[in-house]
């Protein structure tokens, strides 16, 4: 019998998991981005620190992201815009959740690829009409995957990882949000 | 305890049988068929085996018990406080005071409706009501409903509702599906006889899971009809997800639907293989997927006029207000080892679902789980 490997560490996952049960105070996290307007609709984000587990924490380096619009936009495209990101964040975190859930239920993958479209009808951040909303219409995520497992066992590793993706959840609910002025 | 010499008395709050008297809507069926009505030396002996009792037959059912048993049942009863003392427990009712060894609590689950609390933010133009306000669809105001909610509870009153001429939205979470039969035979007969129901506490992955998973949508009716998702969209029952928040007077559902859709219909099926593999043969009855609404709405403005009742079937919750008794975790459930709380000794608990085995969320469980906990407790006197 060969060891599955997909280079999850579930046991850690696992083991956080029966920690935090009783410690519901360390599961508490803060993401943090920081932002600088460069020119035009360009910005820069760096992500480095974050809070969880009571302490501190931070990447080991930190990772810079250009955001900007294209060229059809009337923009320098410099980077991605940002509802762009959003699929990044999604696609991102499908993925490590059908790893995840592959190592935990023993099935060695080989391949997993996902193409992820967002339809947007941009009428409505540019004011055109009102009734059309600024965000995404609806979401379409579409699998390949190449993996030691029947259709069926693929399809249940894929609802189960939208049923633990943050990031499923936080476009697929409300979250409130606060903006402020400092 | 009569057999193993045990004094004891049996509190009721009300009469025998009580919550099924007072706090069940008109058209309730059990989910188990009539032949699945097993307790301790007393089992249905009616003409219609494979039928599903009406409440008032549950009524009769548990009340013929009451009196076979000879059980030494003090009705009107209710306790008010239950606290610990040197060598048991002092327990306090509106009828006196009781001093005892042991206390067993067989109060069930399903004590008070569990309302999630963003329904205070719904408009006040909207009437709200719970499962046990529910009686049927005539007490209701005309016009549009919506469920909350997609276990048994849910479906079988957004389908009573949707038949009575209402047009309904049912919101839909995580659920279990579940045919009413498969190869020609109850689906609860495969759970009895495969095993499923035998499963113990102590051996299943999940057992939290297992303990707060929503009644399977099923209803005990004469043609033994399957009520799932699809059959609701064909009676034109609009589903949408999960009900996730409410802001300005607009309900927003989850965009998951379609997700926890593709749950239900995998574990459905893995279930049905799971009553092949034990039959040792593989049926070509398969179940029809749950069919995905081409647009599922994620807004509802509750402001305007198109929703006049919200019905929610969001579950039920033990009332354990009156247990002076430090045993209740931080959310307020009873810690318990299959029945044992062994954080107080001489207190136990029955009737709570998968308490000692899956099957102890249904009527037959109980039996199996009274001896154990019976005996555990003759030996700890």
């Amino acid at each position: 019998m060969t060891t599955v490997d997909n280079g999850v560490n579930v046991q850690a996952l696992l083991d956080a998991r029966q920690a935090l049960k009783g410690a519901p105070e360390a599961a508490q996290f803060t993401w943090q981005a920081k932002s600088r307007w460069s020119n035009g609709v360009h910005s820069e984000t760096t992500v480095q620190k974050f809070f969880g587990l009571g302490a501190d924490q931070a990447h080991k380096s930190a990772h810079t992201f250009d955001a900007d619009h294209p060229e059809v936009f009337a923009a320098e495209d410099n980077g991605i815009t940002p509802i762009e990101y959003l699929l990044v964040g999604l696609a991102a975190c499908l993925t490590a959740g059908v790893a995840s859930v592959a190592q935990n239920r023993g099935i060695q993958l080989r391949s997993v690829e996902s193409t992820v479209e967002g339809q947007h009808d941009i009428r409505g951040i540019l004011g055109v009409d009102s009734d059309v909303r600024n965000g995404f219409n609806d979401i379409k995520v579409t699998f390949h995957i190449d993996a030691d497992a029947s259709k069926e066992e693929i399809e249940a590793l894929v609802a189960q990882s939208q049923k633990r993706s943050a990031v499923f959840d936080a476009l697929t609910n409300p979250t409130d949000v606060t903006v402020e002025v400092a | 305890m009569r057999e193993r010499h045990i004094a004891h008395v049996l509190l009721e709050r009300g009469q025998v049988a009580n919550s099924w008297r007072r706090e069940r809507w008109e058209s309730l069926r059990l989910l188990t068929p009539n032949w699945q009505s097993r307790l301790p030396g007393y089992t249905y002996d009616g003409a219609d085996p494979d039928g599903y009792m009406s409440t008032g037959e549950v009524v009769d059912f548990i009340d013929g018990y009451a009196a076979f048993t000879g059980a030494p049942v003090r009705t009107g009863v209710n306790v008010t406080s239950v606290r610990r003392v040197d060598d048991g427990y002092h327990v306090t009712t509106n009828d006196g005071e009781i001093r005892c060894r042991a206390v067993v609590i067989a109060s069930g689950a399903c004590n008070l409706p569990a309302v999630p609390a963003l329904s205070a933010a719904v408009p006040a133009g909207v009437e709200q009501l719970t499962t046990f306000d529910y009686k049927g669809p005539e007490r209701i105001a005309d016009g549009g409903v919506l469920v909350v909610g997609a276990s048994a509870t849910g479906v079988q009153l957004a389908q009573e509702l949707r038949r009575s001429g209402r047009p309904v939205t049912l919101a839909v979470g995580e659920h279990v599906r579940m045919p009413r039969t498969y190869r020609d035979k109850d689906v609860l007969w495969w759970m009895d006889a495969s095993g499923v129901w035998d499963q113990r506490h102590d051996e299943l992955d999940d057992l939290e899971r297992a303990r707060r998973l929503p009644s399977p949508q099923l209803v005990g009716t004469p043609e033994r009809r399957t009520l799932d998702l699809n059959a609701l969209s064909d009676d034109g029952v609009e589903l949408v997800g999960r009900l996730a928040s409410l802001r300005d007077g607009t309900a927003l559902f989850s965009g998951g639907l379609r997700n926890v859709l593709a749950l239900a219909d995998l574990k459905a099926r893995r279930l049905l293989d799971t009553f092949d593999a034990w039959a040792g043969s593989v049926s070509s009855e398969r179940l029809e997927p749950t069919r995905v609404p081409a647009k599922a709405r994620w807004q509802l403005n509750l402001r305007g006029g198109e929703i006049r009742t919200i019905v929610w079937a969001t579950g039920y919750r033990p009332d354990y207000s009156w247990l002076d008794v430090p045993v209740l975790d931080e959310k307020g459930r009873l810690r318990h080892d299959g029945g044992v709380v062994s954080d107080s000794p001489g207190l136990y608990v029955l009737g709570l679902p998968v308490l000692r085995r899956r099957r102890s969320t249904f009527i037959s469980g109980i039996s199996d789980d009274a001896r154990f906990v019976v005996e555990h407790l003759r030996s700890s006197l």
